[in-house]
């Protein structure tokens, strides 16, 4: 079992395992990942990267897919 | 069939859409022919910056006086015209070109426009994403932006309450003699025809000078509270003297919805309308030197478009030798900002009433037809670069 790592989404601290997805600590936050126009919550669809329904704000960068994105120590994680 | 009106508008474009409201407000019997959708051409491919310009006496009367148009019907605009006046921040790059701020700011001055000079640091803090270093820039609060589809989908429809009809996918194969073909073979009599139809004018009314200029626009996901105000750079000024027959300046607007929407480009003789992707790539270089962050957002759709561009860089609006033709076409970059006082103005040539400013420099009889009509030519007459601002 490899050592996991800390993120933080939205604020709250959470421990995941290495390689593990932005969309997926989202997920096991409880998140959704952005919300939208209509004021509906969003998710990943696709997680390739290819319907930017997974959106959220990575280390401050606005609009990031998060299923193309492994989780890294103390990394930013905020939805929307 | 050969219906009967008083004014058939050709093209419902912005343009198109605010004559047909003019006329039909006067109490005329109006039909509107478009080819496509109402406000699908330039208007759809343009920014929307409502803006007064002070690149030369005229364009500057007709831009102010449509500019105070608009801020009289903005109360009535429906929410998606997203009428917003956000203000222009023309963006000086170094000292020479604050000479050209303090310049502007007198003109505007001069003629009632309130503008506020910005130095280094008021402009990093009316725009804190410009970069360092910028001289500084010029405030004009009064402009503002809108989505010009929205507007001209309001004019047509407060049009048709006064009793304009208006003909969808029609195309017209020709205009004039009292007399409008579409190509249903239906024929339109009327004492008065209005050629709206933009950079495809001169194709029902050959020999009038304009000519297709091609614009390249990119927009952005949704970043709230990036951008403040309508920036253009005044950089233009340096490469002036350039013969490139493609040019594109660092111009930016912020949506009421968060999105930005980046230009600009300008180029003669491309008559693709499909996005270049060497012009987008300068385009976003451009950018990138005013305002690095913009270079790491997320564009999610780039569209060209082309605009009706005149050798003097006026309109067309007014009678031809056609004693029922007339012109309103030729606003280049400027259509959505002109296009109620040329609305206006030509109602008011037609109806016999006085006008606030004089339309003499806008008339069509001002400029000669181009001997081959085919193929407008005057390109030693137009400045390769300068800045584009719609």
């Amino acid at each position: 079992m490899p050592e996991p790592i800390q993120v933080f989404v939205n604020g709250s601290p959470l421990a995941v395992e290495p390689g593990c997805s932005v969309a997926v600590a989202i997920a096991i936050a409880g998140r959704s990942c952005r919300t939208s126009v209509g004021g509906q919550a969003r998710g990943p669809l696709c997680a390739m990267g290819i319907c930017f329904e997974c959106r959220a704000t990575v280390n401050g960068s606005a609009h990031a897919r998060t299923c193309q994105i492994r989780c890294e120590p103390a990394m930013e994680i905020e939805t929307t | 069939m050969t219906p009967a009106c008083d004014a058939v508008v050709l093209g419902a474009g912005i343009v198109g859409a605010a004559c047909a409201l003019e006329l039909a407000s006067a109490g005329l019997s109006v039909v509107v022919v478009e080819r496509d959708a109402v406000g699908s051409g330039a208007t759809a491919a343009g920014m929307g910056h409502v803006v007064a310009m002070d690149d030369s006496e005229a364009q500057f009367a007709l831009t102010s006086y449509s500019q105070s148009l608009w801020n009289a019907l903005a109360p009535e605009l429906p929410s998606g015209v997203e009428y917003h006046r956000c203000g222009t921040v023309w963006v000086a790059a170094d000292d020479e070109e604050m000479d050209e701020v303090r310049r502007k700011m007198e003109f505007y001055a001069a003629r009632g426009i309130d503008s506020e000079v910005l130095d280094a640091s008021q402009l990093a803090e009316a725009e804190p994403n410009l970069r360092p270093g910028l001289a500084g820039g010029l405030l004009v609060p009064s402009d503002a932006v809108m989505y010009p589809p929205c507007a001209a989908g309001y004019l047509i429809e407060r049009a048709q309450e006064r009793k304009a009809r208006l003909i969808l996918g029609r195309s017209v194969v020709s205009a004039g003699e009292g007399q409008v073909l579409l190509d249903d073979h239906t024929r339109i009599a009327a004492p008065i025809i209005v050629n709206a139809t933009g950079a495809l004018a001169p194709a029902l009314t050959p020999g009038i000078q304009v000519r297709k200029r091609k614009g390249h626009l990119i927009i952005t996901d949704r970043y709230p509270a990036f951008l403040r105000h309508q920036l253009v750079e005044l950089g233009y000024l340096k490469s002036a003297h350039s013969t490139a027959a493609d040019s594109v300046a660092f111009n930016v607007q912020p949506r009421r919805t968060g999105q930005l929407l980046l230009g600009s480009s300008r180029q003669f003789a491309a008559e693709d309308s499909g996005v270049d992707h060497r012009i987008v790539a300068a385009m976003i270089d451009r950018a990138a030197l005013y305002m690095p962050g913009l270079a790491s957002l997320s564009a999610i759709r780039v569209w060209a478009g082309f605009r009706a561009a005149t050798p003097d860089k006026l309109p067309l609006i007014g009678p031809t030798a056609d004693p029922s033709l007339y012109l309103a076409t030729g606003h280049e970059g400027l259509g959505i900002t002109t296009s109620l006082a040329t609305a206006r103005l030509l109602a008011d040539h037609l109806l016999g009433r006085p006008s606030p400013i004089p339309l003499d420099p806008y008339l069509p009889s001002r400029m000669a037809m181009a001997p081959n009509s085919s193929s407008a030519s005057y390109s030693a007459a137009s400045p390769a670069i300068e800045v584009s601002h719609a």
